[in-house]
């Protein structure tokens, strides 16, 4: 039975898509709000005003692909789906950067984990970042609405060998863990989350929040990059943007000039403090683009003694907190523990070395299985974060550096996700650093890991969460936007994204995006009927 | 740790000052293959020359297989490069203008001939050195390189059998 492509179908009903990218003369347009960036903030935001019968124009960077292109064949996707074809780095090029950049943004590539924001992150907003509307239960309401627009629920079905060993060396070692949220209707199991999904089970902004907007009128850009917003005293009187061609490196000739009555910011954690920098927009207190949080994530690579297959299956369905649990906010680095998929790419580019040593551990591939940690960054107060800043030509670049203080976190997710590998069967374990080797045994590799130099470049480090760079704060000498989103200096400019959060989010964060977006599109729809 | 800053700020200045020289020498000398994008006739070159050595032990051991199977990931890579953002690109280009520059080449990398000349041995230690290297800049561009060849050949569907990796599953 063919797949349904509700994009397709979409298109040829009527929605008003427009590509950039073959634009052949420039585009005016007028509209109540135009949304920038269609990714979990952008596509609840569209969704959510256009239901209020405002006007919508959303604006993205990356492509409209649909359940028919996703092939789920890296060599395709990672170019056509992410933000410089998956090899998005920051600018010491230590750490790599994995964001969406496709109608739907991350909520299309990503691996569909989902989590309430940690009570205690919220916590610590309202204590010590001040926030006074979004501290712990403030947003139970929205994220259970969400829960249920995106069927976000427990995945009940058996996990994968590749989470399956994270949970069996839990249990053996007496880590809490647990089972993952995801936001799935009708999964398949196939395991290609990452690639798009071809069944459209995966409840992305791409099926969901955007296709409603578009049925209600609202009018999508494609393949095109905003270059600034023009600003006249306290107001953002246009958006401007260019075509992008084909790969996504260049603007094409084409200009786009777009009016609303607001405009919101929904561009991602480096898109959306960019997108201001160009602006010159007003940041008196030099607060655009800084605190910029990572969750800096660290691998674990173990060779099973049976097939593994962790191509196979959902991605993400076990985690286990014990390791933030169990750290306080002011003492030691805590991290999350979670697995990580392996397609041939992905596990070719993670695993360390060349030739001969590489080949080697490539022939092992089916029994591969790889556990991965995310550091919780953002709450000490040696964890500052990274900051935008801009390249030449404009485009954004990430400075961030790792603190000793997450360095030593690092060195102890090692430790602890080889104990785990161990106690769950593993034959060998190598963590995912250029001077590690395979270890045989779980005291071999604690010698190992505790040699092991901790500096950049030397300690393979990924990103897939981009967080802060636009904090909410209670005032303006200590938040760019407010906490409903509203930019501090600009009356109809809102940031409906991850760049609003004050710090990290300790645990994946689209449901807290989700959340935060729909509870500020509910206040600004109020403010524009 | 002051002392380090330092010598590494100096290394990057040094860096900066070889990189201008650098592309001053390099100017293009043969124009690129029409079908590549980034890689002018050198760099395709330079790459042919650095797969055998990223990808031994993966590659087909049959001659005629394997001289298609390096064609392919040099290609891969080109495109790869290609969608990069244009200041890496503008990197990558700087990289490779370095290896192509005899006297950089040898300072830096330490390899005395091109790499299309070099032994399979030299550009071993040649990438092991720059893995190794107090600069990031050199562990950095070691990664760039030995990545960007192995995801051109692990996307490739001729090296999934040989790791036992099915390929999609069918959908639909």
């Amino acid at each position: 039975m063919a797949v349904r492509d509700p994009i397709r179908e979409g298109l040829a009903a009527g929605w008003k898509v427009t590509d950039a990218a073959t634009l052949e003369r420039d585009l005016e347009l007028e509209t109540d709000v135009v949304v920038i960036g269609s990714g979990a903030g952008g596509g609840v935001s569209a969704e959510s005003l256009a239901a209020a019968g405002l006007d919508v124009v959303i604006v993205e960077e990356g492509p409209l692909a649909s359940s028919t292109d996703f092939r789920m064949r890296e060599r395709e996707a990672y170019p056509q789906l992410y933000q410089e074809s998956s090899a998005r780095q920051t600018t010491d090029k230590s750490i790599t950067i994995l964001q969406g950049r496709c109608v739907g943004g991350g909520t299309t590539v990503n691996w569909t984990s989902s989590f309430r924001t940690p009570a205690r992150t919220l916590a610590y907003w309202k204590e010590t970042a001040g926030l006074k509307r979004t501290g712990a239960h403030d947003l139970d309401p929205w994220f259970a609405r969400m829960e249920e627009r995106l069927a976000i629920a427990p995945w009940a079905v058996a996990p994968n060998e590749n989470n399956d060993v994270l949970r069996r060396g839990c249990a053996k070692l007496g880590y809490a863990h647990g089972a993952i949220a995801r936001n799935v209707k009708g999964c398949a199991n196939l395991g290609y989350c990452g690639m798009g999904c071809p069944i459209n089970a995966k409840q992305s902004m791409l099926v969901t929040t955007i296709p409603a907007a578009l049925s209600r009128g609202a009018r999508l850009v494609h393949r095109a990059r905003v270059t600034r917003l023009v600003i006249e005293g306290d107001r953002v009187v246009a958006c401007e943007a260019a075509g992008v061609a084909g790969n996504g490196a260049k603007p094409t000739d084409t200009r786009i000039r777009i009016r609303a009555r607001h405009y919101v910011l929904a561009a991602g954690g480096i898109g959306s403090p960019a997108i201001l920098i160009r602006s010159d927009a007003p940041d008196p207190n030099g607060l655009t683009g800084r605190r910029t949080f990572l969750h800096p994530t660290v691998i674990s690579a173990a060779v099973m003694p049976q097939r593994v297959d962790g191509h196979a299956g959902a991605p993400q369905s076990i985690y286990s907190d014990h390791f933030i649990e169990n750290a306080p906010l002011d003492g030691r680095a805590g991290f999350k523990l979670e697995s990580g998929p392996t397609h041939p790419v992905l596990t070719g580019i993670t695993l360390p070395g060349f030739g001969e040593d590489h080949a080697g551990w490539m022939k092992k591939f089916p029994n591969v299985q790889v556990v991965i940690a995310l550091l919780r960054d953002g709450f000490h107060r040696e964890s500052r974060g990274g900051r935008v800043m801009l390249a030449s030509d404009g485009t954004p670049m990430l400075d961030y550096s790792m603190p000793a203080y997450l360095w030593e976190g690092v060195r102890r997710a090692y430790l602890a996700m080889a104990e785990i590998q161990f106690a769950a069967g593993a034959q060998t374990v190598m963590p995912v650093h250029e001077n590690a080797k395979g270890y045989a045994n779980w005291k071999e590799a604690r010698d190992g890991i505790d040699a092991l130099p901790m500096r950049a470049l030397a300690a393979r480090i990924v990103s897939a969460h981009v967080m802060g760079g636009c904090a909410m704060g209670p005032e303006e000498r200590t938040g760019v936007v407010d906490e409903d989103g509203r930019h501090y200096h600009l009356r109809n400019l809102s940031v409906h994204d991850g760049s609003v959060f004050p710090t990290s989010i300790a645990a994946n964060p689209q449901l807290s995006i989700y959340a935060l977006a729909a509870r500020s599109s509910a206040a600004l729809a109020k403010t524009l009927r | 740790m002051r002392i380090r800053r330092r010598q590494f700020i100096q290394a990057g200045i040094a860096g900066a000052a070889l990189l201008t020289l650098a592309r001053w020498i390099d100017r293009p000398v043969s124009a690129a293959p029409a079908a590549y994008r980034f890689l002018d006739a050198r760099g395709v070159k330079s790459v042919g020359a650095l797969v055998p050595v990223v990808l031994a032990g993966a590659l087909p051991a049959d001659e005629e297989a394997r001289r298609a199977a390096v064609a392919d990931v040099v290609a891969a890579f080109d495109r790869a490069v290609a969608g990069l953002s244009i200041p890496v690109q503008q990197e990558m280009g700087e990289l490779f203008s370095f290896l192509h520059t005899a006297p950089l080449r040898v300072a830096v990398a330490g390899l005395w001939s091109p790499l299309e000349e070099s032994t399979p041995q030299q550009i071993g230690e040649f990438l092991l050195r720059w893995r190794d290297s107090p600069f990031a800049l050199q562990r950095a561009s070691y990664r760039a390189l030995t990545q960007l060849i192995q995801a051109a050949w692990y996307g490739n569907s001729t090296s999934w059998a040989a790791i036992g990796y099915p390929g999609p599953p069918a959908v639909g």
